[in-house]
């Protein structure tokens, strides 16, 4: 070092920088990434243009009533890469996806439409297994696909099969669930391991082979909810399913909607140690990271041991465990306790969640 | 899972926070140079366990964060020409630059690719031979020699179209900037380990001499955090100023040989701008005359970059240790994460960022002192 560059003191007055571009006058992915900037989407465009009763409730399905019984009604699309994956393909996904949200509603799903945009060359030996697969997720869930339609898109125009699905449902008589009716004092309870589904895509997207094979968890939730259900009838005050943005964005969408706190310990987390592993050399947190097969359940503290006991005795439900409860404090926020006993926030995060640099 | 969860054990972190508090006898400030170890205090809230005027300043070692507005910009100028295939790390994505960021780009037609190592780029460029592969290789030591391999094998496969868009730093000249700064605040240092592990640390012996301070090698889980921080403490309160190593397991003195000769096959020193702090002598890397062809600065003659930055910023201050961030008058107002003014409101591993989120739901006195364990 120079004695002229020794007197020349760093300036850190200026350490002004990164200046994210909140407001993208484009699409950007992040607006798919299950975080604020989609929240911001629904809530600036989609809702304003559209605004009704049944929407505003922002539930995964929405509930009207024709006269003969309250229905459910839930739609999804699906563009995920690749197209087959450990533990399943688009099709159980697109079949489940739409299921799931018409079961955490409430409602017993009944009816679904199948939309196919497919890309010009695409192999039908590949159609004809996602056909199947929906087929075969469609008859465990006891649902039927009733209608469709389907579209070719030129060579580049797509990315080899995209499916849309709708459902209809039957709300089940006595229950009022909503994201807007946790309550403090409310238990939190998930029915099993979080982050596989998304390790599992991640694990097979091109650079990144890891040694032991992640599974997503991908299924369909209807039988284990309804079970629940039948156990704790109306304590069960909210129920979710924690896809796109994990776990912490469910947690944190229920803390908004009800204007409560929601606490949790982070030991009680149930997470896979592979799923863990690549979390860690990737730099993700689980919290944030995709479920495709896993219900969050918040249920008033009377039910809480039953509702665990009920969710341990279901095949899907083996990993079950209570992860916090509601609390008054700190309203619309979601927090950690840590394993070293102190608490940190968990925000809902801004897009999708990118691996660090180091 | 071995080598983690032994390292977050929480009963022997509150008997490690519970030894500090007793060594402690008065004040202390000690600086973590890397984002990664304020990423692991914050997340497990290692801040809030260490007693009453311990505390932690964090570092400018994210680099996300001191990567250049010029480069930035001059990323997206490269990204967003036909023909070009633009890799990057994940978190470099989301970084803007004067009018806009890599996702943007891509947005807009941008080949912009995530890609988990450099020498993915590589294999990328050797596959589209008809495009241009750029690898945007920033970050301190601890990314270096990745980069290096990518452009040595792009050399020796011959491959004319990979280059590389390097913006590489330092920390010994970040701690030797730090405490000539005027304002300088910070008592003692904890060395970043994965630096460490490639660099060794025989470099911080002189430091430590020179400014009088301790510096210890650390790790990042919380055990590791916690006995760098009561080695420190031990040091300050005894009145020494030694290099010590609290990573043992992953670093030694001389670092890993192999790849620093590689580094010093492909690299030279050069002065480099950080971003908001200026330019540090001496201060980073960058490709050396034998491997100048794979610099894409040179290959793409980028000129016309004009950076604007935020004027009410107050990021520096923060990050010597002068105000917290609750106390930057834009802080939580004009500046929140979702719409930062500053580096260290950016990526989880800034300062601000982290307080923001803690501090949203305790009161103003109590932010002002978070870090002490009341």
């Amino acid at each position: 070092m120079t004695e002229e560059a020794k007197k020349a003191a760093p300036d850190f007055s200026n350490w002004s920088c990164p200046l994210p571009l909140a407001d993208y006058p484009t699409i950007v992915m992040g607006h798919g990434g299950g975080g604020k900037l989609g929240n911001e989407l629904v809530e600036h465009l989609f809702l304003p243009a559209f605004r009704n009763p049944e929407l505003e409730n922002l539930g995964d399905a929405a509930v009207f009533d024709l006269g003969s019984g309250k229905l459910a009604m839930s739609t999804d699309s699906f563009v995920v890469q690749p197209l087959f994956f450990p533990g399943g393909s688009i099709g159980e996904l697109a079949v489940n996806g739409t299921v799931n949200d018409l079961a955490v509603s409430g409602a017993e799903p009944k009816f679904l439409s199948a939309s196919f945009i497919l890309e010009e060359g695409f192999p039908l030996a590949q159609l004809a297994a996602v056909v199947n697969a929906m087929a075969e997720a469609a008859a465990i869930a006891g649902v039927r696909i009733v209608t469709g339609d389907t579209k070719v898109v030129e060579r580049g125009h797509g990315d080899g099969c995209y499916i849309n699905t709708a459902g209809v449902g039957v709300l089940r008589p006595g229950v009022n669930v909503g994201p807007h009716r946790a309550q403090p004092g409310d238990a939190v309870l998930v029915s099993g391991t979080v982050g596989d589904h998304g390790m599992a895509i991640m694990s097979v997207r091109e650079g990144l082979e890891f040694e032991s094979a992640i599974q997503s968890d991908c299924a369909a939730l209807n039988g284990l909810i309804a079970d629940v259900l039948a156990a704790a009838g109306d304590a069960v005050h909210a129920m979710r399913d924690p896809t796109r943005g994990g776990l912490a964005s469910t947690l944190n969408e229920i803390a908004s909607s009800s204007g409560v706190g929601v606490e949790i310990d982070e030991t009680r987390l149930p997470v896979r140690p592979e799923v863990q592993s690549a979390c860690e050399l990737l730099g993700l947190d689980p919290v944030y990271v995709a479920n495709e097969g896993k219900v969050v359940f918040f249920v008033g503290p009377e039910a809480a041991d039953r509702v665990l006991a009920v969710l341990h005795a279901h095949p899907l439900g083996q990993d079950a465990a209570r992860i916090g409860q509601v609390t008054a404090e700190h309203p619309r926020m979601l927090v950690a306790r840590t394993a070293m006993g102190a608490n940190r926030v968990i925000p809902t995060q801004i897009g999708e969640q990118l691996p660090r640099i180091c | 899972m071995k080598y983690l969860t032994e390292f977050r054990n929480g009963e022997i972190a509150q008997r490690m926070a519970r030894e500090i508090a007793q060594i402690a006898t008065r004040p202390w400030k000690i600086m973590e140079v890397c984002g990664g170890q304020t990423h692991s205090i914050i997340r497990n809230g290692i801040d809030q366990m260490l007693p009453t005027g311990i505390e932690m300043v964090h570092g400018p070692g994210c680099p996300v964060c001191v990567t250049p507005l010029e480069l930035i910009d001059k990323a997206l100028a490269i990204a967003a020409q036909p023909g070009v295939i633009f890799c990057s790390f994940g978190d470099m994505l989301r970084v803007p630059g004067t009018d806009a960021d890599l996702f943007q780009v891509k947005g807009a037609g941008g080949d912009v690719r995530i890609v988990y190592s450099p020498l993915d780029a590589v294999e990328l460029a050797a596959k589209n031979p008809g495009k241009q592969v750029v690898f945007f290789g920033v970050g301190f030591e601890t990314t270096a020699p990745a980069n290096a391999m990518s452009v040595h094998l792009a050399k020796r496969r011959g491959l004319k179209n990979f280059s590389l868009l390097v913006s590489h730093v330092l920390v010994p000249p970040a701690i030797e900037a730090i405490m000539s700064a005027p304002e300088n605040q910070v008592q003692g240092f904890l060395a970043a380990g994965h630096v460490c592990s490639v660099m060794g640390y025989w470099e911080y012996p002189p430091l430590a001499e020179k400014f009088q301070i301790p510096i210890v090698v650390t790790g990042f889980e919380p055990l590791d955090l916690l006995d760098g921080i009561r080695r420190a403490v031990i040091q300050l309160e005894s009145g020494r100023h030694d290099v010590e190593n609290a990573y043992e397991r992953v670093v030694t003195f001389e670092g890993n040989r192999s790849a620093q000769k590689l580094l010093s096959e492909v690299f030279e020193v050069t002065d480099r701008a950080w971003r908001g702090i200026g330019v540090i002598p001496r201060s980073g890397w960058r490709l050396n005359a034998d491997y100048r062809d794979f610099d894409a600065e040179e290959r793409f003659q980028i000129s016309g970059i004009h950076t604007e930055e935020s004027p009410l910023c107050h990021s520096g201050d923060v990050l010597r240790g002068v105000i917290k961030p609750a106390e930057c008058p834009a802080f939580g107002k004009e500046c929140t994460p979702r719409h930062p003014l500053g580096a260290t409101m950016v990526s989880s591993e800034g300062a601000c960022a982290a307080y923001f989120n803690y501090g949203r739901f305790i009161s103003a006195e109590e932010l002002a002192g978070v870090g002490k364990n009341s």
